[in-house]
């Protein structure tokens, strides 16, 4: 082995990386955000069973589902480019990972409103409760705990999804790693440490849902 | 049409080239997925089995993998094997990190199938006389099977899409096809199209096939 | 007092309700027994506008249920339900599975509701269980809580659709006393039961349900210990 590592160009542009980290996790953030807004759309207008919307709903959730995120984002890119209409690499990112986002989540809530029972709305409705109120009172939270789960893991995806960034010219972290590696040819140290920043994200983000799931949810 | 121009419109024989690249995108994901299932099912026996010491260690390490973007793992595997000695083919690079990138999913999904067989119907199977392997094989296999492959179903579709990520490493699967294609006719739209016609085609009947499964397989 | 005239209801081509004629008076309380599938609990259903009906009329206090210009949400504050399946609320505490209802249906202030809750609660012997999640009780303590959570709202009536049917055995007698100590009290109830003893000894009269139809009705004494119907004989024969 007559390769010598250099961990010193790594240790210098350590803020950098750290700083490239915290654009991670804003678009990531974001993407599941809007991916929450439009997951919850989609999953009402599949369940509405209105069949003139559905298949767009259902068209949406499956190509989602059924291709690479990768793709999803050199579709944002120059795919749409071929209409003229060119995104920057920030919002290419944010609206790749955005539309996988809806996909996957639009199936979670369907699932999160088909746990909770029925006769649930019938308890409450034959408590004087108005349809409104059935929903917001009983049935939301309950959904709301079915789901915190799969919203938990969806959102270590949407970090993980977002490192793709790095192959349309967003300098997110991976795209900060690529940049600085390829300045300075120390492709293994950078790559190295950055995924150790990528797990010590995804640990953050799974004990902050627990933290927070203690306090939502105590029964 | 320009004569003297360097792109071409995009052929008939270029589904040829997209076809042969698919072929290569099966090729690695099921190499992938088959190995890794196994050495997953492995590992997920060997954390079941174990508990808190499996957990602290092989747990761990499995979980490195999941926490990881795989694009990551696949730049610093690659990255890695000239360090150390060894020059592989993106193809070899590629297949390693996948199979053990999917043994790392399916070890989560083999160990929540073993737990979901009850603690009783073990004892049950015991009781008849059957030993420790004769239950994992006849009563265990088979039950933690049916309650667990919607979501293995799950991590193999998810490693067939995530095989595009190989492009990265140069290896010409389906989605590096499209970048090639898409330099020389400058067709993005169509091409892209195409591609995802094709990953569809691969990934949807899986999905179709687990869901009837899953309904034959509902106990009652 | 709750009059029901002529009604029928279907579902799709299986019609469950053909021609109910039943008045029931404030105070009584009437027992409606019958073989699975004739119907009993359609028509509680019926009674609080759960389900809509084909024909007929079912007339509330003098307000006709399936009016176009009725408020159902205001009509079942007077009817309170129970269910098989007692759907407390999972993700409340007893104390706020009854509170509930009275704060923001009836608009009761927080600290009211919460003393309705506790006086309810205590009324059906759950008075130590207070700040527990359902999940954590026994079907009849849940059971006894929905019966709480409906009596917050102070109902007129109260319809109870086979309270005990999901119950191990052991519990079922727990569930039956608060009914009996409801009944002591001058609840008007419909209890469509399985429970022979409890509608022979609790109920004012008793409605024997056979395939949509009323096929008897009258005092325990005559439905239950002297049957003229056929039917009726039979059906007591086969769940004693």
């Amino acid at each position: 082995m007559d390769y010598t590592f250099h961990w010193r160009p790594v240790f210098r542009k350590l803020p950098d990386l750290l700083e490239a980290g915290l654009v991670t996790m804003e678009v990531a953030v974001l993407a599941m955000l809007v991916g929450v807004v439009l997951g919850l759309a989609l999953a009402i207008i599949r369940m509405s069973g209105l069949k003139s919307i559905t298949w767009f709903a259902v068209g949406w959730i499956e190509l989602a589902r059924n291709t690479p995120a990768l793709l999803q984002l050199f579709f944002f890119g120059f795919g749409l480019g071929a209409f003229g209409i060119h995104l920057s690499p920030f919002l290419i990112v944010l609206f790749g990972l955005s539309f996988n986002n809806a996909g996957y989540l639009a199936e979670t809530f369907r699932g999160g409103f088909n746990a909770v029972p029925p006769t649930q709305v019938k308890a409450a409705r034959s408590l004087g409760m108005t349809p409104t109120q059935a929903y917001t009172r009983i049935v939301i939270p309950q959904v709301m705990r079915v789901v915190y789960h799969p919203m938990t893991n969806q959102m270590v995806w949407s970090v993980l999804m977002s490192s793709l960034a790095m192959l349309v010219g967003y300098r997110e972290l991976a795209g900060e790693t690529q940049f600085l590696a390829s300045k300075t040819y120390r492709i293994f140290e950078f790559f190295l440490v950055t995924a150790v920043i990528y797990y010590v994200m995804v640990k953050l983000i799974l004990a902050g849902s627990r933290l927070l799931s203690w306090r939502l949810f105590r029964y | 049409m320009d004569s003297v121009s360097v792109f071409t419109d995009f052929q008939f024989s270029d589904l040829g080239f997209l076809a042969e690249a698919a072929g290569r995108t099966l090729l690695i994901s099921v190499l992938a997925i088959s190995i890794g299932t196994v050495l997953g099912c492995v590992f997920g026996w060997v954390l079941s089995a174990t508990r808190l010491a499996g957990d602290a260690t092989l747990g761990v390490i499995l979980d490195i993998f999941r926490s990881v973007p795989l694009i990551i793992q696949l730049i610093l595997f690659y990255n890695f094997f000239p360090i150390i000695g060894f020059n592989v083919s993106p193809f070899v690079a590629g297949t390693i990190v996948l199979i053990f990138y999917t043994s790392a999913l399916v070890a989560a999904v083999a160990r929540g199938g073993i737990d979901a067989v009850s603690i009783n119907l073990r004892r049950a199977s015991r009781s008849l006389g059957m030993t420790y392997w004769q239950d994992l094989r006849y009563v265990v296999w088979p039950v933690g099977l049916r309650a667990v492959l919607p979501s293995w179903a799950g991590v193999a579709l998810g490693v067939l899409k995530d095989s595009a990520l190989v492009s990265v490493l140069g290896y010409v699967e389906l989605l590096r096809a499209s970048q090639i294609l898409i330099t020389r006719t400058q067709e993005p739209f169509l091409i892209l199209t195409v591609v995802g016609a094709f990953y569809f085609a691969l990934s949807f009947p899986i999905s179709r096939i687990t869901a009837r499964l899953e309904r034959r397989w509902q106990y009652d | 007092m709750i009059e029901i005239e002529g009604v029928r209801k279907s579902f799709g081509k299986l019609e469950v309700l053909k021609g109910i004629d039943l008045a029931v008076d404030k105070g009584e309380v009437i027992s409606i027994i019958g073989a699975s599938g004739s119907g009993k609990s359609t028509m509680l259903y019926c009674i609080n506008a759960l389900e809509p009906i084909d024909s007929g009329r079912i007339v509330v206090d003098g307000v006709d249920v399936h009016a176009g210009d009725t408020d159902v949400n205001k009509l079942r504050r007077n009817i309170g339900m129970v269910f098989q399946q007692w759907n407390s609320f999972p993700h409340l505490t007893t104390l706020e599975n009854v509170a509930l209802a009275p704060r923001i249906v009836l608009g009761k202030s927080r600290q009211e509701s919460t003393e309705i809750a506790r006086k309810q609660l205590d009324h059906v012997g759950l008075a130590d269980k207070f700040d527990v999640y359902p999940s954590r009780m026994s079907g009849g303590q849940q059971q006894r809580l929905a019966i709480a959570r409906a009596l917050a709202m102070e109902p007129s009536y109260m319809l109870f659709d086979e309270v005990t049917s999901a119950l191990d055995p052991e519990l079922v007698g727990e569930v039956l006393d608060t009914l009996r100590l409801l009944s002591e009290e001058g609840m008007t109830m419909l209890v469509v039961t399985h429970e022979i003893g409890f509608a022979r000894d609790v109920s004012d009269r008793v409605a024997y349900f056979h395939e949509g139809v009323i096929e008897e009705l009258g005092p325990p004494a005559q439905v239950i210990e002297n049957s003229t119907s056929e039917q009726t004989r039979r059906f007591l024969a086969n769940v004693r």
